[in-house]
């Protein structure tokens, strides 16, 4: 094989993966979109929705889970059901990603696309109450066998 | 403490951008000086002197963030909230062992960790390297301190772990539950030890290429440390995917998570340099690749570490509000420009000395890996950063999904299961079509009885598994080809007998079968993940006490509900709220197994003196009856809705009480001995999965592998000495010889 054609072979092999590889990034991927970028979500369309668990919103019935997401920042909020796997640190007021699709008035989740952020990543140590005069001298120890 | 461990990170800070400016001046006037007279024991005066302080620098350093890690870690010990990292992320009802391995599961101790490390490694090469590549170590030591210095000034100015607590808290905030596992004690050590150690290798490219003397020595004398890096960032990998399978209550072992990418990239282009030095060092060929290579590497090293704290990339893992992105940007802006201008540099000493004779020989077959490695680091790059440039492009952030990854990755993974199997059957220069044909034809028939078997046992239903038990076969086939002529032609020339001929083949070839050991281990691996994948069977089931259902092939019984509680320093630690379950199979019980869910208590005081025991960090303990042939995991989740409404109900009373949160705890743990009677249904999570068991035997079979590629042959220190002594009496022979008789 001379130079020529070998080189002509390695440039068409990599414009070829390269136009593959551009089309199925976004033939194989669902838009990210926050709750504010909602209003024109079309039905049948998948959406990677991202937001903060709104507190006070989440409610179970039965295997399925309710709760309303809302901007990082800012107010505006929709609602989503979602039945599958919840990861350990799902909690009103945290981040989550779910993949969903428009249902009506809300948002039907995937099953099992619920993740949470990592939990060696929180960056909410700080939302208890430390200093609290109520752990002061132990008031929230057991005495075993009382 | 917190003064002696600022005043120590500050020293280390100083010494290192000392050092490193000693190595350059040292490494510059020794170039102008044409080198140190390396035999007569007296290196060359000024710049050595300056190369040999460097050196010191390191050891000082490597001394210093030594003393500042105790120190940490003593404050985790005693849990002294005074600091402000320990109130974060530790508490006194941690147990002792995590709040040992506390300090990495912040920002600050996770950057202290990196830096000891890398100044442990640091002085490690460096009082190896003796007098050896006197021209490279200096540049190499001033790298080496470089990052130490980079690293040090985040830790002095930007997240420092002896920043001081204010005001002190009486409770710290404990470390989270889900961490509270043992592989997660030791994942971030191996991962930073891997991104560390590669460090090594990636200076003394830089080294080799600005002293010009880019031959195979920088590779020859950095080639452990490599190894090292890819075997503990390979178990600090796989550790994290246990970790998820088994603790995470989602029953997966990879997401293509954006920080879970980031290690395995520098992990699959450190493979592609290993394999490919090989043929720099037999042949004299690809310089400018393997340069690139290690110094790619090392770049993406950082760029892990630069996703991990930016939160550039939206991530299940990502720190959201880091302090310290912009610097990691600079740091890889540097070494990416500072390394293409390098290789541009030196690109004519980097010429090959020879050329690829054939297709069919074992270098075309290592540079066709070699491309697809390359072409799968690409892959994830584009697919890791694709939200961002989707963003660029259309104004849309689109994540790929799940399907995507499989469609891209596993096409190539498998056709580099296939170039393993072809590499060690090929010959180096060229192998001729009967050749080949007579090499491959046992591992042929070994590929196709794996695949028969396999479709026997019923994985015949998706094409991915089929091509996997083809070519793990074929992979097997060729390990055990190599394996089981190197025993003969071994047993015919010494006599010995077949079980002392293997191991002494095996021994006195570390390198070339504890690469064959890897091969086969990953040929394991990409089978057991195929399948895994392909025949994963997964349920929910909201059930009661009482109900039985079936599951791939399981039958399952809810006989009961736990409910317990853990005191540690005489707090609730934890409550744990679970599930007996029996477990039968044609009938016959085989197994109990107890999955729970376990409640940390929150330290604040709005979730109420009952509330806050189950408002707090949870945790699922998965159940997990691991098998050879397959695993039953079972996670479960309590309806919380009863629980829910008794423990508000008892908040309510108890408010107005006099000491509400010293009734409170008695109450939580009446409330969970309440549930262990009388249960709320409960929503199982069951998955049934082929082999996933084999992931993990084929990465000890890896990580074996690499270990006995690293280990020094027993008679290597003799043969050093023998060619010692032959060097001397050639030079004394020669001096004779041109001495006047």
């Amino acid at each position: 094989m001379t130079r020529t054609l070998r080189l002509t072979f390695a440039i068409v092999a990599a414009v070829t993966l390269a136009a593959a590889l551009l089309y199925t990034s976004f033939a194989g991927s669902a838009e990210a979109r926050q709750p504010s970028q909602m209003a024109g979500a079309q039905v049948g369309q998948d959406y990677r929705l991202t937001g903060i668990v709104v507190p006070g919103t989440f409610a179970r019935k039965g295997d399925a889970i309710s709760f309303r997401v809302k901007d990082r920042k800012g107010g505006a909020s929709v609602p989503v059901v979602y039945s599958g796997q919840v990861p350990d640190a799902f909690r009103e007021g945290r981040e989550v990603i779910v993949t969903v699709q428009k249902d009506g008035e809300r948002y039907q989740g995937e099953a099992d696309s619920l993740i949470t952020k990592c939990p060696s990543k929180f960056d909410d140590g700080k939302s208890g109450d430390a200093q609290s005069m109520e752990w002061r001298d132990g008031s929230d120890k057991v005495v075993e066998g009382k | 403490m917190d003064l002696l461990g600022r005043g120590l990170l500050v020293l280390a800070l100083l010494v290192s951008a000392y050092g490193a400016v000693a190595s350059i001046v040292g490494a510059r006037r020794l170039q102008q000086a044409g080198g140190p007279a390396v035999d007569d024991g007296s290196l060359n005066t000024h710049g050595s002197a300056f190369v040999r302080s460097g050196r010191r620098a390191i050891y000082l350093v490597a001394l210093m963030t030594t003393a500042c890690f105790v120190l940490v870690e003593i404050a985790f010990i005693r849990t002294d909230l005074t600091f402000d990292v320990v109130a974060s992320h530790s508490s006194a009802t941690t147990p002792l062992g995590y709040r040992m391995a506390a300090p990495w599961s912040s920002q600050e101790g996770s950057l202290l960790l990196w830096v000891w490390l890398l100044s442990l490694w640091s002085s490690l090469v460096v009082r190896l390297a003796g007098r050896r590549m006197a021209d490279v170590v200096p540049w190499a030591q001033a790298v080496l301190l470089g990052l130490s210095l980079f690293f040090l000034l985040l830790l002095v100015f930007y997240s420092s772990p002896f920043r001081l607590s204010s005001p002190v808290p009486l409770q710290g905030e404990g470390l989270n539950p889900l961490l509270q596992y043992p592989s997660m004690m030791i994942h971030p050590p191996m991962l930073y030890s891997g991104y560390t150690l590669f460090a090594i290798p990636f200076a003394f490219a830089v080294g080799a290429l600005i002293a010009g003397h880019v031959g195979s020595d920088w590779i020859r004398h950095t080639r452990r440390y490599a190894l090292g890096a890819w075997l503990l960032l390979g178990i600090g990998i796989v550790l994290g995917s246990r970790w998820s399978y088994a603790e995470l209550g989602w029953g997966g072992y990879w997401g293509w998570d954006a920080v879970e990418n980031a290690s395995l990239m520098p992990w699959i282009l450190g493979t592609a340099f290993i394999h490919s030095v090989m043929i720099q060092e037999k042949r004299g060929m690809l310089r400018t690749w393997n340069v690139s290579l290690i110094l790619a590497t090392g770049i993406l090293c950082i760029l892990g570490t630069f996703i991990v704290r930016s939160g550039i990339i939206s991530s299940i893992h990502a720190f959201g509000s880091s302090t310290v992105g912009w610097q990691f940007l600079t740091l890889l802006g540097i070494m990416t420009a500072g390394s293409i201008g390098l290789v541009t540099w030196r690109r004519g000493l980097l010429r090959s000395e020879h050329r690829i004779d054939s297709l069919l020989s074992r270098e075309a077959i290592f540079l066709a890996g070699n491309v697809v490695l390359v072409l799968l680091v690409l892959v994830i790059l584009w697919g890791t950063f694709f939200p961002l440039l989707s963003d660029l492009m259309t104004g849309k952030q689109r994540p790929w999904a799940s399907s995507t990854w499989g469609w891209w990755v596993g096409p190539l993974a498998l056709a580099l299961v296939g170039l393993m199997g072809l590499g060690p059957l090929a010959a180096w220069r060229k192998t001729t079509k009967a050749q080949a044909w007579r090499q491959m034809r046992a591992p042929l028939a070994v590929a196709v009885l794996v695949l028969i078997g396999g479709v026997v046992v019923g994985g015949g239903g998706r094409v991915d598994v089929v091509l996997a038990l083809l070519l793990g076969g074929f992979v097997l086939g060729a390990v055990g080809q190599e394996l089981v002529r190197g025993t003969r032609s071994r047993h015919i020339s010494t006599g010995e007998a077949y079980p002392v001929a293997l191991p002494r083949l095996v021994g006195r070839n570390r390198r070339r079968y504890g690469g064959y050991l890897v091969h086969a281990g990953f040929a394991v691996l990409v089978l057991a993940v195929a399948a895994s994948s392909a025949f994963k069977d997964t349920h929910r089931v909201h059930a009661q006490v009482g109900d039985r259902f079936k599951v791939g092939g399981y039958e399952l019984r809810y006989e009961g509900a736990i409910g317990d509680y853990r005191l540690r320093d005489q707090r609730i630690e934890k409550l744990i709220i679970g599930a007996t379950m029996g477990v039968y199979r044609d009938g016959k019980r085989i197994q109990t197994i107890r999955p729970t869910r376990e409640f940390f208590p929150s330290l604040n005081t709005a979730d109420g003196p009952v509330g806050r025991y189950f408002n707090g960090e949870a945790a699922t303990e998965v159940a997990l009856d691991a098998g050879l042939t397959r695993d039953l995991w079972v996670a479960m989740q309590p309806d919380g809705d009863a629980l829910v409404s008794v423990y508000q109900a008892l908040d309510d009373k108890l408010k107005g009480t006099e000491a509400p949160f010293a009734r409170g705890a008695e109450l939580a743990i009446g409330l969970t001995q309440v549930y262990g009677q009388r249960p709320a249904p409960v929503t199982f999570q069951v998955i049934v999965s082929p082999l996933v068991t084999w992931i993990w035997i084929g990465s000890i079979f890896m990580a074996l592998g690499a270990l006995l590629a690293i280990w020094p042959a027993p008679d290597l220190q003799a043969r050093r000495v023998r060619a010692k002594q032959k060097a001397r009496i050639a030079r004394d022979l020669g001096r004779a010889q041109e001495s006047p008789s």
